[in-house]
């Protein structure tokens, strides 16, 4: 509703003004080029879904091995821990280029650039849900003969699946970005490549086609990770009603 | 020479400087419901600590039949003082916990133990679907249901009402003269361990020793009417000022 609002505003404003529409396109005018040029858009759309999923999907093993890790190993984490905030302080799109003169076009810079940017949400939330697990329910399972592995599977994970998919929120729609940019170091397709071709050219219509595709996928993401959240945290969401 | 089911001798735990058990000595009989009543801070927790085997003792041993257990871990099952239940485990799930961690799982048993609970309808359920009383039986049948010989509870009954409480002890009493097994019951309730118990432990103020031993005298099984006897009344003077001497 406040989407169609700031739309119709948008529309209303441009046209009255007499924008130019290479400095702000109308939204119709937005999505008559998303409709018309859809044939050709398409395959940047699936190059770029097949991109943050391969890099999400590395980002979610990585960021949940490092937190299993750390947590089991407490003596690496005072170590580990700062280089991982490190890790989020280095502005990507100054290592981008670097790692494509390391690594050349391939598919691992792009991993790299991707996985960067999802595994610490993941890490963080992990390693706090495991950290917040109920110190009486940890008791009663010590003291019932439970083993460490037993503790951790039967436990410790478990308790740890809310606040883990509140990392893996974060890290759906990071994952989108992550691949956006991943595409700016060169690619054949992909949202990235044409955003860039579009806003050389001024093609600020496309660019908008770009962003909205952008944030449609980021939001897809984001409501298939509740999704699954719902179904296997189901326990919980009854517990609200 | 009788070997007992559980024998406590003569431990001992400092922590740092704090000495909170010396010469700690006791035993239990195979299917016999023994309770340990002390002031509050002797240390009580520590015990069961102890023979949890969460901590090791300084001195002493602790023997389970003719096995010493200081230190290990596994040799008992537990119910603690909150019910303890995973919230994203069913009823049913969460009381196979006890025998899920020792190996082998066996539903039917659990679905029974479930029935004569009183529990019946709720084995699907998730426990914060389940009052504060329900869920300490699923706690106590999930300790009952564990392998291990001997359970130890840890004041079960004392984040209860009143009037919960007493159902509960009666449940218990009712459960556990169906299905006999060694129980070692911490509580800082009078009433409570006269009512349920064969035989009673007072504990001295810290560090802890057994300062006193009771033989309960009341024949099974027991009503609640046995509360307002004179007998029961006798007795339970008779151990508050034991237990009052040790605080002094």
């Amino acid at each position: 509703m406040v989407l169609l609002l700031l739309f119709i505003v948008w529309e209303t404003v441009a046209i009255k003004s007499r924008v130019p529409d290479w400095l702000l396109p109308t939204p119709t005018k937005i999505f008559y080029e998303g409709f018309n040029g859809w044939a050709n858009f398409y395959p940047d759309l699936l190059s770029t879904i097949k991109l943050s999923l391969l890099g999400f999907a590395l980002g979610l093993l990585i960021g949940l091995l490092t937190a299993i890790l750390l947590h089991l190993l407490p003596f690496i984490r005072e170590s580990i821990y700062p280089l991982l905030i490190i890790s989020q302080n280095i502005p990507i799109i100054v290592l981008a280029p670097l790692l494509v003169i390391w690594f050349g076009f391939g598919l691992l810079p792009k991993m790299i650039v991707i996985t960067l940017v999802c595994f610490f949400p993941i890490t963080v939330a992990a390693l706090d849900g495991f950290k917040q697990t109920s110190n009486e329910l940890k008791h009663y399972m010590i003291m019932a003969g439970a083993s460490n592995k037993q503790l951790f599977w039967k436990l410790e994970l478990p308790y740890a699946l809310p606040s883990l998919f509140s990392g893996l929120k974060i890290s759906a729609t990071y994952s989108v970005m992550g691949a956006v940019i991943s595409e700016w170091l060169g690619a054949k397709d992909g949202i990235g490549v044409y955003m860039t071709l579009a806003s050389s050219s001024f093609r600020t219509d496309r660019v908008f086609v770009a962003i909205f595709s952008i944030v449609a996928l980021s939001l897809l993401f984001f409501s298939i990770i509740v999704l699954i959240e719902r179904w296997l945290v189901r326990w919980q969401l009854k517990g609200a009603k | 020479m009788k070997v007992s089911h559980l024998t406590v001798s003569n431990i001992s735990k400092k922590f740092d400087k704090n000495e909170v058990i010396k010469n700690l000595a006791f035993t239990i009989d195979k299917n016999e419901f023994v309770s340990i009543i002390g002031p509050s801070g002797s240390g009580k927790s520590t015990i069961f600590s102890l023979i949890g085997g969460i901590l090791s003792p300084d001195q002493g041993t602790i023997h389970l039949d003719h096995q010493v257990i200081n230190g290990k871990r596994g040799f008992i099952s537990y119910m603690p003082q909150t019910p303890s239940l995973l919230p994203w485990r069913t009823i049913v799930e969460n009381v196979l916990l006890g025998q899920e961690l020792q190996g082998k799982k066996e539903k039917k048993a659990a679905l029974e133990m479930i029935d004569i609970a009183g529990l019946t309808g709720y084995e699907n359920a998730y426990p914060h679907e389940l009052s504060g009383g329900m869920k300490q039986r699923a706690s106590f049948i999930r300790a009952l249901l564990s392998p291990q010989s001997i359970i130890c509870l840890d004041e079960p009954f004392s984040a209860l009402d009143e009037l919960t409480r007493l159902d509960m002890q009666k449940w218990l009493l009712s459960i556990w003269e169906e299905h006999r097994r060694t129980i070692l019951f911490v509580t800082h309730n009078i009433e409570e361990a006269l009512f349920l118990s064969d035989r009673i432990i007072v504990l001295s103020n810290k560090p802890s020793q057994v300062a006193a031993e009771f033989q309960v005298p009341f024949s099974r099984p027991r009503e609640e009417s046995l509360f307002l006897e004179d007998e029961f009344l006798e007795w339970k003077r008779k151990i508050y000022y034991s237990l009052k001497k040790t605080g002094e």
